[in-house]
């Protein structure tokens, strides 16, 4: 099933986040300092020097999607560059999520001698659960493995299963989060 | 800005000092003081205080994200707890008092669910009526009229198809939501039973109402509609703000200075650290069941030794609630649920049937039933195609239904002020000594054979029962400050001034001398216009 423009629009949208004029003029000056370079200036949402670039952050992102999203779904990298367009937007989450980001790549580095996305999907895999991702309950002030759930798995799947796509893989046209109309409820399963 | 953690908790650059020459102090900006402001802010100086701030409409996607991720408790969404929060509990069941409420602009309209019936005829003779508890001093006819113009106040959809409602004189301001998918399986079952479904009104707009949305599906109504298709006080406070009222935020009012038959001023705390003195030539207390009586047994004084208004001996007593009675399971089809976060159909057949020993009650056919898998999504240690297993195992077929059951006014349910223990500003903290009694415990027994046998019916397997050993509160706080025309026997008057002080009335469920077992608001609201215009004959 393939994740749309129109999905990752949702998924914004349950967050609170558009995108829009902000996010292209950060990435017109991303590719004015060059791919993959710092993007950590205050004005970019008061990111520290230590946080993530946008590079990192959207590859890192994008990797780890392969992993928490199920086989059947397709389109994850343009879904996932397109969520983090708005979810980099200046705001106390977009700081929050780079730190885990980094942690997380700092972690693969140190443990694996590469970045996420430099692994293979099982080390990929390993390493989430390594940094006790899996097992930990998300909380944005927790320990590193409470804040990459919150930051980096979950909001991953928050993404996804907030999405109509992602919703009718559940079976669910409208989940919960999306705007999706008050008419689906009257109908019956297709 | 996006996130969970993103939404603010308001602007600190604002004027709080006391307005001169205010005709009227509003205490509390929930639904009742936002209509009573609107009602007299045109023709009268009005001031509205509110212990909590003013939310920033911007932050309704943040705080539906604290809705759906479970980092965060339902307290969060909308900020409360902390110090300026803080409670007791002394009674035989536990009353989670912060999940109950919200401070702030708006009040608990920002958490509500929006269901808007108007209370049975009966519900003001249960005493006459039914043979247990209080009549009201006021009539179903005394309301009728303001009832009518709540609805449209708040924007209610509705239809005229329930023949177990009371008469009205005109159709709801907008049509019923469509029944959902699932009161179709529910309505064969029910007629195999000879149990009447119909429409319930919804305080959510099912087409554009007021400048504001129809609803769009955000499937969060309670505890937050990003929509805005969901009325919320802010609506009313808005308006009164726009025909002149002043509106001070995060302004806890910690007294209420007076002399033996008036209240002369609000004593606020602003978020400076200053206490400041509204005055005005009437004040309407409007901050619900538990916050008004603590605020008169906090301004207790010579004159009023037992607490301001109290001369009564009531201030406090017969906290009352509904009680939740539910039962749900699973289908071997699909139910389609968690698509809106309302519901759609009910059942108040079996209401009209209260005496001594069965209160009224009223059923819910839910469209919310089982796990939202967005939420269960987040929870859990798998991803990936296991996490996809387990969600498609877990959402689609489940079923439920609920209900509200009226509990009685007691001696021993009441609220008061714990001596142990202070808020933030030294004030001794509300403490909940919430009992239930037999009759309502017995009619929830009742309501769930009800609702197993339309499950059974249905087909479902039973998975569930929230009998009287398991219910809970609904979140509707009643009683504490009664109307009665005995100065004896209750705070209020039938125009809901106080017995004691000549300038000083209370919009509130606290009012209320029983609850029947209709969600309350919709009898606020009205009770709230007949307070505006009683004000204002006052004035």
């Amino acid at each position: 099933m393939e994740l749309t423009r129109r999905d990752a629009v949702a998924a914004l949208a349950a967050v609170g986040a558009t995108g829009g004029v902000a996010v292209g003029v950060r990435r017109a000056r991303d590719r004015a300092d060059g791919a993959g370079s710092a993007a950590g200036d205050a004005s970019a949402g008061g990111s520290s020097d230590h946080d993530g670039d946008d590079g990192t952050v959207r590859a890192t992102m994008a990797a780890v999607a392969e992993v928490v999203y199920p086989e059947e779904v397709d389109g994850i990298d343009g879904f996932v560059d397109r969520f983090l367009d708005g979810r980099l937007d200046g705001s106390a989450h977009e700081s929050g999520l780079r730190e885990a980001v980094d942690e997380l790549a700092d972690a693969s580095r140190a443990w694996y001698d590469a970045p996420v996305e430099g692994l293979s999907p099982d080390d990929r895999e390993r390493l989430l659960r390594e940094v006790g991702a899996d097992t930990a309950e998300e909380d944005p002030d927790g320990t590193t493995a409470e804040r990459v759930r919150y930051y980096v798995v979950n909001d991953l799947l928050l993404a996804l299963y907030a999405s109509p796509t992602g919703g009718e893989l559940v079976g669910i046209e409208n989940p919960q989060g999306h705007p999706g109309g008050a008419e689906s409820y009257t109908r019956g399963p297709p | 800005m996006s996130g969970a953690e993103s939404a603010g908790t308001g602007d600190d650059d604002v004027d709080r000092t006391p307005v001169p020459n205010a005709d009227v102090c509003v205490v509390g900006a929930g639904p009742a003081g936002a209509l009573v402001a609107d009602r007299l802010a045109v023709d009268r100086e009005v001031v509205v205080l509110d212990a909590g701030p003013r939310f920033d409409p911007a932050d309704r996607l943040a705080r539906q994200e604290r809705a759906i991720r479970p980092a965060y408790d339902r307290p969060d969404v909308w900020d409360v707890g902390g110090e300026r929060d803080a409670h007791a509990n002394s009674g035989e069941r536990f009353y989670p008092l912060n999940h109950a409420r919200v401070k702030g602009i708006g009040g608990s309209t920002l958490h509500w669910q929006g269901m808007v019936m108007r209370l049975h005829e009966d519900d003001f003779n249960s005493g006459t009526a039914r043979g247990v508890g209080p009549d009201w001093p006021i009539d179903y006819d005394d309301l009728r009229p303001y009832y009518a113009e709540a609805e449209r106040e708040l924007g209610v959809a509705g239809a005229s198809d329930n023949p177990y409602a009371p008469p009205r004189e005109e159709p709801h301001p907008m049509p019923a939501f469509e029944p959902s998918y699932s009161d179709s399986l529910f309505a064969e079952a029910c007629e195999e039973l000879g149990i009447d479904m119909h429409s319930v009104p919804n305080a959510r707009n099912s087409e554009p109402y007021d400048d504001r949305s129809p609803c769009v599906g955000y499937g969060t109504c309670q505890p937050v509609c990003p929509s805005g298709a969901k009325y919320d006080a802010t609506v009313h406070i808005g308006r009164a703000e726009s025909a002149g009222a002043t509106v001070i935020d995060r302004a806890p009012v910690q007294s209420l200075e007076h002399d033996a038959d008036r209240v002369t001023a609000a004593v606020y705390a602003t978020p400076d650290g200053t206490e400041r003195r509204q005055e005005a030539d009437a004040f309407v207390l409007a901050c619900g069941g538990v916050e008004t009586p603590r605020l008169l047994l906090l301004s207790d004084s010579e004159a009023y030794p037992n607490g301001l208004a109290n001369t009564s001996g009531h201030v406090g007593e017969f906290f009352m609630d509904h009680l939740f009675a539910g039962a749900g399971g699973t289908l071997d089809e699909p139910t389609r649920q968690n698509h809106v976060g309302f519901y759609t159909s009910g059942c108040d057949g079996f209401y009209d049937d209260a005496d001594e020993g069965q209160a009224p009650f009223k059923l819910e056919f839910f469209n919310y039933a089982g796990p939202s898998p967005v939420e269960m999504a987040l929870s859990g240690d798998d991803w990936g195609d296991d996490l996809l297993e387990r969600l498609r195992a877990g959402y689609g077929n489940h079923v439920a239904m609920g209900a509200l059951v009226e509990q009685l006014p007691r001696a021993d349910s009441y609220v008061t002020l714990d001596p142990e223990r202070t808020d933030d500003h030294g004030n001794p903290v509300p403490e909940i000594h919430w009992s239930v009694g037999d009759r309502a415990l017995d009619t929830i027994a009742r309501a769930n054979e009800v609702q197993v046998a339309v499950l059974e019916e249905l087909g479902a397997e039973v998975e569930w029962v929230a009998g009287p050993d398991a219910t809970g509160p609904a979140y509707h706080h009643m009683g504490t400050t009664r109307m009665s025309d005995d100065p004896a026997g209750g705070v209020v008057d039938p125009n809901c001034r106080t017995h004691d002080l000549d300038n000083c009335w209370i919009a509130s469920s606290s009012v209320f001398p029983t609850g029947g077992a209709m969600n309350p608001t919709l009898t606020i609201a009205a009770l709230a216009l007949r307070v505006g215009d009683d004000v204002t004959a006052w004035l």
